[in-house]
């Protein structure tokens, strides 16, 4: 019904998009935009339908919806890890700074958006070193010493891990505890200096004082990088994302300021949802 | 009344189960020295028979005929020579094995892996399947058929390796596909979402990852081969000399002690060169359960 774009001062005089049920806020100058975007593993049967949204620069969202909603369908979408699966359909677009993507290599693609994982991943033949320059190693990109060095002291720096492995950067990285492992992820897409990170439930394994540490840092980094956070913990969502989107059964239902969508939401479902009645 | 019974019954039982327990231990202990006494006993007689024989000479010189051995039996002394023929042939035919059935093992263990339930992936797992049950003198007379008379023709070194290294390619397939298959896929997802084309997913973090478990494969595909006479027979044939000719007629360490065997003068041969062979897959052995230790995924 209405369409106005947000106001960047005062993010909580916006006004969404109101349809058929669904609250969708209207981002300004969009990093990304995602428009109509529909998938199916199945034919007939869509994990992600008709999801259109735009992602706000240099800050959190939040990806929330009960399990097997499309949460983590929708994000691989953004940096096309989606095609792994062969039968896969994509139907609709996504933007990344007005470029279609699907114009863009994947390769660039993915080092424009990186990725973490739910279980920390580090290449166990890999020092710590070497993970968190994997991405030009095996890519075969060649770079001189002092620059790698230079890489890798930034980006573990960047996930505050640097302290800890600067003695023992030649030893294995699966060496590391979970949480600093998943850190050396985190470096290790840093490395190439994204725009944008993609998370899918990047503390759902990892312990208490990990994840504090985790969500940190998440904070510090969307001043340089844009956040796209899968998550199941409410309060993670709460306490460190801008912005929240709420799907339920492959539908974007309701996406806004995460403040005003935790203590006022619009669609019944993610009221439900946020209140514990399903999930 | 009925409580001190259930007590006393309770005890007895207990203490029963004590002793059921105490036969049962016995038992397995008894049952597993039944079963490994033939290793103990092979290897003790191989030593106490082999060892005798087993000098430098044995290894660099080639194997002694029936004269020689005579004369130095008659003279009371070990008999002269060695199986320098057979060692060097049956590495070098090992060798030229693992150079076919390597590559070939390895790549299309990777292609089962990674399409694993493809129609065609199942074809071909079990066309590999049913070769790995092939008797191995089959597989000699296969290579006979084509490589001794269509492409050496006459028996050689390569005809010999062919029919090791279709013994092999089973072997390494299996142990590929297994090994990749336990590598969890958010370590390719690692790769793939650092923007890595997929072939150098496959050959920069799969294959380093499970290393371990490939060379594994690898090395007891090599250690079954070692040993294996049936096929050589009928396409190597066995040398005097040390040969390095793949056209040529070649030696092998297995052929030697079948040779040694059917001649009663060369009969003591048998224990060294059989002592030597079986230490040497032992070593084999030894090597891939250290490795297997050692690697990430083995
Ligand atoms: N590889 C696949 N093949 C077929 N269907 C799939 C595949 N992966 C996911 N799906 C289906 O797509 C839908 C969305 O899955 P998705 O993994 O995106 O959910 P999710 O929101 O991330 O769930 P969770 O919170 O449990 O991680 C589900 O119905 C799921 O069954
Ligand atoms: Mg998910």
């Amino acid at each position: 019904m209405v369409n106005r774009n947000i106001n960047e001062s005062q993010l909580n005089d916006y006004l969404m998009t109101i349809e058929m049920n669904k609250a969708i806020i209207d981002i300004k100058n969009p990093v990304l935009t995602i428009k109509d975007l529909s998938i199916s593993y199945e034919k007939g049967k869509y994990a992600v339908k008709d999801v259109s949204a735009g992602i706000k620069k240099n800050s959190i969202t939040a990806i929330m919806g009960p399990s097997g909603c499309g949460k983590s369908t929708l994000l691989r979408a953004i940096n096309r890890m989606h095609e792994l699966y062969p039968s896969i359909q994509t139907f609709g677009k996504i933007y990344l700074d007005n470029e279609d993507i699907s114009a863009i290599p994947s390769i660039k693609l993915r080092q424009k958006i990186g990725m973490v994982f739910q279980r920390p991943n580090p290449f166990p033949t890999m020092s710590i070193y070497d993970n968190v320059i994997a991405g030009y190693k095996l890519n075969g990109t060649r770079i001189k010493k002092s620059r790698k060095d230079e890489i890798v002291e930034k980006s573990l720096s960047d996930v505050v891990l640097w302290d800890e492995v600067k003695d023992s950067l030649h030893k294995r990285g699966t060496f590391l505890s979970g949480g600093q492992q998943q850190r050396l992820c985190v470096a290790r897409t840093l490395a190439f200096q994204p725009e944008i990170i993609l998370m899918d439930e990047p503390t759902s394994a990892l312990d208490p004082i990990a994840t504090a540490k985790i969500e940190d840092l998440l904070v510090e980094l969307k001043k340089k990088y844009t956040i796209i956070l899968v998550t199941h913990n409410m309060t993670q969502a709460a306490r460190i994302s801008d912005l929240s989107m709420f799907m339920y059964l492959g539908e974007l239902i309701e996406y806004g300021i995460t403040k005003s969508l935790f203590t006022n939401p619009v669609n019944k479902k993610t009221e439900e949802y946020l209140t514990g009645k399903f999930g | 009344m009925g409580k001190i019974r259930y007590n006393k019954i309770q005890t007895d039982g207990f203490s029963f189960r004590l002793v059921k327990n105490k036969v049962f231990y016995c038992f397995v202990i008894f049952m597993s020295m039944i079963a490994i006494s033939p290793v103990v006993f092979i290897i003790i007689k191989l030593v106490i028979k082999g060892i005798r024989q087993i000098n430098l000479n044995f290894f660099i010189d080639n194997a002694p005929n029936t004269l020689e051995a005579m004369t130095a039996i008659a003279n009371g002394e070990i008999i002269p020579g060695g199986i320098a023929n057979g060692i060097t042939g049956s590495i070098f035919m090992v060798l030229l094995a693992s150079v076919m059935a390597i590559p070939l093992g390895v790549l299309t263990g990777i292609y089962l892996s990674e399409n694993q339930d493809k129609v065609y992936a199942n074809i071909i797992r079990n066309i590999s399947e049913i070769l790995q049950g092939v008797p191995s003198i089959v597989l000699g007379i296969l290579s006979y058929l084509w490589i001794v008379i269509n492409i050496t023709r006459g028996f050689s070194a390569f005809a010999g390796s062919v029919s090791l290294s279709i013994m092999m390619l089973p072997l390494i397939i299996k142990s590929t596909e297994e090994t990749l298959k336990m590598i969890p896929s958010t370590i390719k997802e690692a790769a793939l979402s650092l923007g890595v084309p997929y072939h150098k997913v496959i050959f920069k973090v799969l294959l380093p990852t499970g290393l371990g478990g490939l060379l594994t494969g690898i090395l007891l595909a090599i250690s079954r081969v070692l040993g294996e006479t049936a096929p050589l027979m009928l396409t190597a044939l066995g040398s005097s000399v040390i040969n390095f000719d793949v056209t040529k007629p070649t030696s092998a360490v297995p052929l030697l002690i079948w040779e040694f065997y059917n001649d009663p003068n060369l009969l003591d041969l048998v224990w060294s060169s059989s002592l030597f062979l079986m230490g040497f897959v032992l070593i084999l052995n030894i090597i891939v359960k250290k490795m297997a230790n050692k690697w990430v995924y083995g």
